[in-house]
């Protein structure tokens, strides 16, 4: 018993390292007293994160632990990895903010550690009772991140709605696993897909399809459960916007994979309908609600939706160059993703942040290399090659019109064209329109990721291949 | 010699250029004058390089030269470059006219004159990069990234209507161009390779080949721009500046047709059979009724824009009556328009630069004070008419006498687009150069600066030498052509071969 206790232990390292580091971190904080923690916190928070990381890379192994409800994978170590870097890029970002908007409390690093916990147990579920657990840690912990501005009507707004929509998508994954236990008789997903394939299709493990898979979807705010994202993004403090953007995105989307290709394989049929709907809904959605949209924190909600929903044609694939298309994208998405937030975080005057996209006005003449970089992260999330995101776009269509979904392929890239209109309007605010008074000067920290993730969008055709290669191994899982 | 990549070379210089000018940070008179020299010598250096492609080509050779091949992407996607008799002088025009095009550019353009170059530059290799690419995928990069410095050049040194004729410009394209790729992403599992000299050999079958055809079709046509989807040109036209005009109809524009001749018809050749009456059709239309619209135009730039959208109707109308002299003569066309079209923006800039006025009403008379100008102008005009002598008569004659052999109504009513283009264009001459010198505004305006003569005059010989004696063109392009039309035939004989057998 307790060796297999510890060969389990021994297979959960990342995990272990920021479940002990969140608590310490907890400590340092509260004893250090309240001038110097949230620095000191903020940065060894990120050094558990790359701990964790690097320890994943280089001591990580493959296995099944705690009687296969937990999975450590190539797929699991692509995606968690994602997700490290996204909570540890978005810390890092936090830094300017923080002292500035006076947000400086030392819970918010630790609150990211434990999310982070959460989005990796997520990553790593191959039992529908772990993929809850994990899913609530991380959940829990984003609902305190976005009421976090307490003293902000709506930062608390944005709290109290996400919270309650996101008990409610809780409440229906519950029921729909429920369902699926009550007629497979199992929680983990390879006896849920043993048990599936062997027995007829009946009406109410369906049920419970739908059920599991609207909880997920409005984890990635995929419509039609999408309501809360707007709101959320544009009340939550932006570098926690950013957050909630890049990393648990990257967790949700890697579970959605695992429960439909790993547990529903058998009856793929039932659920790629239920994907390629709300592929073709989100990306509708996303392209046109955006068009209207002034706040750029809202037009990035509504571009991460259209984005989801770019991702989950890869998935309606439902074959390996498919799920090599969502890896793809979701690691193409984190970097465009924290890039803008970047920019958006650097929004800043003498008097304080600001988000309309029309304070962006002339920025290509006050500010030349910021501008360079929102546009050329602009005309990546609109997919124009040679920039990454067309290189996103290229492998789930790929995939896509390989599994002969003709319709959704059409619909996709004629939405993505839609989409383009805003990404556009954002350049032609920052390049044609006269400048309206300029933004302080950047934090080094942002300066930073900039460039990072400019040099990765500018350069993905450089670099492509290896990535791609990886992405192909953590595709491979599954077949 | 050999090993030398010469087609990446001259492919990505233009980006050292763009990165040297990047890294000039000073902003007074001095570095702007150094982002213009280096912005002109890259150019020049380009061409010369360029020149050496020319030199080296084999001409009695059909298939791709000069190529290099390294594996990019995975799935298969590799960095494959190579020029044919077709493509290789589209890259001789592009880094021909780019250098006019800097120089034009040279007191035209006074604010931000550091992201002006730059985007040029880019543009140049994003350019060459379309003509030389032999990878699928590669061409696609390409060919889509080329919008995003002309989004930009018309958009921030455009005119008036700038942000509606770059977005138009951006989303039309953009529009077009996503079916493609969906195509190219279907070939690429029908055929399991992207590879260009590969798929052209490729047999695709006929049911499939209808839908690739109508997605690449969608693609080249807003590309060329054919009608009805051709009202993007106009606007984008009138709003870019002098030199965007120039790249725009000299080379954007060519790219489509440059698309229909590398991969609709060698790849989906009984596809092609079966559309030709209906590119046909456009074309026809495209050529009168453009012409009809040019007639009535109050502005200069539109004008030479809708009579671009007609002479491109005698391309694809040369390119779909798929034999020799209608495939000889489209690149021809192509390559003469880009002269003389281009010219004739040149020309606009010319007197635009003194007056800031297109309005074909604001002149007249010019003939009095600026006599060079009025002869160059009549030139490049008669170019445009296709006077027998300039380049211009020995596209439009060939695509007919092609069109002839094809279908003879075709030819029929392209010869009355022929009448109508003489009309338009010597009526805008009428207007703009002759008549009394009587508006006080144009009294004080000179005749051309040694600056624009510079530009001009190598057009203008061009023009002329080509008409005269178009020999080099057609040596350069005999043998793939040669090659494409026999690859045609026989792959439509063996398809009717084959529906006669059942």
């Amino acid at each position: 018993m307790t060796t297999a206790l510890s060969t389990s232990l021994s297979l959960l390292g990342p995990e272990l390292i920021l479940a002990v580091g969140g608590v310490l971190l907890l400590m340092i904080g509260v004893f250090s007293g309240e001038q110097r923690a949230n620095r000191l916190v903020t940065g060894l928070a990120v050094a558990v994160l790359i701990v964790a990381l690097l320890w994943m890379w280089f001591h990580g192994r493959d296995g099944l632990a705690f009687g296969g409800s937990f999975v450590q994978d190539a797929f699991g170590r692509f995606m968690k990895s994602l997700a490290l870097i996204g909570s540890a890029v978005t810390l890092i970002m936090s830094v300017g903010f923080a002292k500035s908007e006076r947000f400086d409390k030392f819970e918010f690093p630790v609150l990211i550690v434990l999310c982070s916990l959460g989005m990796l147990l997520m990553i790593s579920a191959n039992d529908m009772l772990g993929l809850y657990l994990g899913l609530e840690l991380q959940s829990l912990a984003i609902y305190v991140l976005a009421a976090f501005n307490r003293d902000s009507l709506r930062s608390t707004e944005a709290g109290l709605k996400y919270f309650v929509l996101g008990a409610l998508s809780s409440g229906m994954l519950l029921y729909g696993i429920s369902l699926v236990y009550g007629y497979t008789g199992h929680t983990g997903f390879n006896a849920i897909a043993a048990a599936l394939a062997g027995s007829e299709r009946q009406l109410g493990l369906v049920f419970g399809l739908v059920f599991v898979l609207a909880g997920l979807a409005f984890k990635i705010s995929a419509v039609p459960f999408h309501m809360w994202t707007p709101d959320v993004y544009e009340g939550a403090p932006t570098p926690i916007t950013a957050f909630m953007a890049a990393a648990p995105k990257m967790a949700a989307m890697a579970l959605t994979v695992r429960v439909t290709m790993e547990a529903f394989a058998p009856i793929a049929a039932d659920w790629q309908q239920i994907i390629v709907f709300l592929s073709i809904a989100s990306m509708l959605l996303g392209s046109f609600a955006a068009i209207g949209q002034r706040n750029i924190k809202r037009l990035m909600a509504y571009s991460s939706i259209g984005h989801m929903g770019f991702a989950l044609v890869g998935l309606a694939a439902n074959s390996e160059s498919g799920v090599r298309g969502v890896v793809l994208y979701m690691a193409i998405y984190l970097g465009m993703t924290l890039g803008t937030f970047a920019v958006i975080l650097a929004m800043r005057r003498k008097e304080g942040n600001v988000e309309q996209i029309d304070d962006l006005s002339g920025l290509s003449t006050t500010h030349p290399m910021m501008a360079l970089v929102l546009t050329i992260m602009m005309f990546s999330l609109a997919g124009i090659p040679p920039l990454a995101g067309f290189w996103a776009k290229w492998y789930v269509f790929l995939a896509a019109i390989n599994s002969g979904l003709y319709a959704l392929s059409v619909i996709g890239v004629l939405a993505s064209v839609v989409g383009a209109f805003y990404y556009l309007r954002l350049i032609k605010i920052m390049w044609f329109d006269e400048p309206i008074g300029s933004f302080v000067p950047m934090a080094g920290e942002l300066r930073l990721v900039l460039g990072v993730s400019a040099a990765f969008t500018l350069l993905y055709v450089l670099i492509g291949g290896p990535l791609g290669n990886m992405a192909q191994a953590a595709a491979m899982t599954f077949f | 010699m050999t090993d030398w990549p010469l087609l990446s070379t001259v492919t990505f210089l233009p980006l050292v250029g763009a990165a040297l000018i990047f890294l000039i940070r000073d902003d007074g008179a001095s570095a702007r004058r150094n982002i213009r020299n280096v912005a002109l010598l890259t150019t020049l250096f380009t061409f010369v390089l360029s020149l050496l492609i020319w030199i080296g080509f084999d001409e009695g050779q059909a298939g791709f030269q000069l190529v290099e091949k390294q594996p990019w992407l995975d799935s298969g996607i590799s960095y494959h470059m190579g020029v044919d008799g077709i493509s290789m002088l589209f890259v001789i025009l592009t880094t021909f006219l780019m250098p006019l095009c800097i120089a034009a550019s040279w007191v035209s353009v006074e604010k931000r004159v550091k992201e002006y170059m730059i985007a040029f530059l880019i543009l140049e290799t994003l350019m060459i990069g379309v003509f030389c690419a032999l990878d699928i995928v590669l061409f696609y990069t390409f060919f889509e990234a080329s919008l995003i410095p002309m989004f930009i050049i018309i958009g921030v040194w455009g005119g008036k209507r700038r942000v509606y004729a770059s977005f138009k410009f951006f989303l039309y394209t953009l529009l077009g161009s996503v079916l493609m790729l969906l195509a190219i992403m279907a070939m690429f599992w029908q055929a399991g390779t992207t590879d260009i000299p590969t798929l052209m050999a490729y047999d695709f079958p006929e049911d499939m080949q209808f839908w690739l055809w109508l997605a690449f079709f969608a693609s080249f046509a807003v590309k060329m721009p054919m009608w009805p989807v051709h009202t993007w040109l106009p606007d984008a036209h009138v709003e870019a500046p002098t030199a965007g005009s120039v790249i725009l109809a000299g080379i954007l524009l060519k790219m489509g047709g440059y698309g229909f001749l590398r991969f609709s018809l060698p790849m989906f050749p009984d596809a092609s059979a079966y559309f030709a009456p209906l590119v046909f059709t456009l074309s026809v239309v495209a050529i009168i009724y453009t012409s009809l619209v040019a007639l009535m135009q109050e502005d200069m730039k539109k004008l030479i824009a809708y009579s671009s959208v007609a002479h491109m109707g005698f391309v694809t109308m040369g390119i779909f009556s798929m034999n020799i002299e209608g495939v000889q003569g489209a690149i021809f066309q192509m390559l003469s328009h880009g002269l003389v079209s281009g010219a004739l923006f040149l020309c606009v800039g010319v007197v635009y630069d003194r007056l800031h006025t297109r309005e074909i009403a604001a002149y007249g008379g010019l003939v009095n004070n600026m006599p060079r100008y009025a002869v160059v102008f009549l030139i490049f005009t008669m170019g445009n008419v296709g006077l027998p002598g300039t380049s211009g008569f020995v596209g439009e004659f060939l695509t007919m006498m092609g069109a002839f052999r094809a279908n003879t109504w075709v030819a029929f009513f392209a010869a009355i687009g022929v009448i109508l283009s003489a009309a338009y264009a010597l009526w805008l001459y009428r207007r703009v150069m002759f008549g009394a010198l009587t508006k006080e505004s144009l009294k004080s305006m000179l005749d051309l600066s040694t600056r624009e003569k510079a530009v001009i005059y190598p057009l203008v010989i061009l023009t002329i030498f080509f008409g005269v004696y178009p020999a080099p063109v057609f040596d350069a392009t005999t043998a793939s052509v040669e090659a494409l039309v026999a690859h045609i035939s026989q792959a439509t004989n063996a398809a009717e071969t084959a529906s006669v057998a059942k």
